[in-house]
């Protein structure tokens, strides 16, 4: 037994422990703050799964940006919480028994596997030079799998227009509800004076990596939606109303970018979201180029929430 | 066993949680939560199975990783969705409760007589 292993045992472990704590603990919030250090060690154990690019995504998303939503529903519901309605014991037996059963048929999968293990890692390695990418992940999320990735986008925008269509009629395309912070010479405001110029540089190196190593245009987008939302609360930058013509084309551009480029390849490759020999590469970062700022503004406008004040005039 | 078991389990236990949360815990946040943690168990699987898939000079297998990544961004869209769903829910009833019998008698229903 050596040192690696001990260490994926304490991490699994711990991951276990925090889950554990997540379901039991008393109040919202503690199981919000459990939920982001949660995701944070489940990162580690997407890098000790050799899966770097899902290791980003998980921190960036799964932990940063979801805990940030969660934190937020948590304070504000925070004194409705005496009045929930708790599962009596019989019916807690029930599911525990229930959930058991389901752990276990899937733990018994996990260690008695079907005999041959099946791979797409050779087919997805074979045609990658054709690409021009070395990322394999980046060829599966932009070549060989591009209808999801188009249609996760899409999934993205759609969000965004149910949370804003949860508005009251009269704040429709009003100012969002994000709490700010307008206090000067705080930690907050040094922060986010200093981290924005790193922060930018970081997530536009993390989309233009992507192609060739870990990284992409949603980990690159996240960084920067998450120095966006720091600016904003610390009042530096006022939130923008959500009826600005600007705002609403920045978070369709990626998307529609991409729209055409695959229509391209109708004319120019044959089928759509197909590549013209020797054009995939600078093809798909021009795609991944305009869904970097797409993403940034989305999820910054999905984590500011609904409008909930009139826009300025 | 291995590093790559050892997470295996990790994820069916997981899921086992996160199912046991979303039934028995009464609020739709702790819901919400609960269900992202099944979610989380659910991808830690796919990841298993691609690290088990490793071949070709590679960690593991790429098809199953890039859908993980799609799968971590729908839910986190289907979470900032249901989040606001709760938070117009609380802002209509100044109630966030899924009891059909409305928020005015959820302090009666806790009382078992």
């Amino acid at each position: 037994m050596n040192a690696a292993f001990i260490f994926d045992v304490v991490l699994a472990a711990l991951v276990f422990t925090i889950a554990t704590w997540i379901i039991a603990a008393r109040d919202a919030f503690s199981a919000v703050v459990g939920f982001v250090a949660y995701g944070l060690l489940l990162a580690l154990v997407w890098v000790e799964l050799s899966a770097i690019d899902v290791a980003l995504t998980e921190a960036a998303i799964g932990s940063g940006v979801t805990g940030m939503l969660l934190l937020g529903a948590a304070s504000r519901l925070r004194k409705t919480e005496p009045t929930a309605v708790s599962v009596g014991l019989p019916m807690r037996l029930l599911a525990a028994v229930l959930c058991a059963l389901i752990a276990a048929a899937l733990g018994f999968l996990v260690l008695f596997p079907p005999g041959t293990i099946f791979t797409l890692a050779p087919d997805a390695m074979a045609h990658l030079p054709e690409t021009g990418l070395r990322n394999p992940v980046a060829g599966v999320l932009f070549v060989y799998r591009a209808f999801d990735t188009l249609l996760e986008k899409v999934v993205l925008v759609l969000a965004l227009v149910g949370v804003w269509s949860l508005a009251l009629d009269r704040f429709w395309g009003g100012i969002p509800g994000l709490p700010v912070f307008e206090q000067p010479n705080t930690v907050l405001t040094l922060l986010s004076q200093l981290l924005p110029p790193l922060g930018i540089v970081v997530g536009i190196y993390m989309f233009w990596t992507g192609a060739n190593n870990p990284g992409g245009a949603f980990q690159g987008g996240t960084v920067l939606a998450a120095m966006w939302i720091l600016v904003m609360i610390a009042g530096l930058q006022h939130m923008p109303s959500t009826d600005r013509r600007m705002l609403r084309l920045l978070v369709v551009l990626g998307p529609a970018i991409f729209l055409v480029i695959g229509l391209l390849g109708f004319a120019l490759a044959g089928s759509f979201l197909a590549y013209p020999p020797g054009y995939a590469k600078p093809l798909i970062i021009i795609a991944e180029a305009a869904l970097t700022v797409s993403i940034g503004v989305t999820l910054g406008l999905l984590a500011a929430g609904p409008p909930e004040r009139m826009a300025r005039r | 066993m291995s590093a790559v078991t050892l997470f295996g389990l990790c994820g069916p236990a997981l899921v086992g949680l996160g199912l046991f949360g979303l039934i028995t815990n009464p609020q739709p946040l702790r819901k919400i939560i609960a269900f992202n943690l099944l979610g989380t168990g659910t991808f830690l699987l796919f990841g298993v199975i691609a690290r088990r898939g490793a071949a070709a000079g590679l960690g593991g297998d790429p098809v199953p990783q890039a859908l993980v990544i799609t799968g971590i961004v729908v839910a986190f869209a289907a979470t900032a969705m249901a989040i606001a769903l709760l938070l117009r829910l609380f802002q209509e009833s100044g109630a966030a409760s899924l009891d059909s019998s409305g928020p005015n008698d959820a302090s009666e229903a806790t009382d078992p007589s």
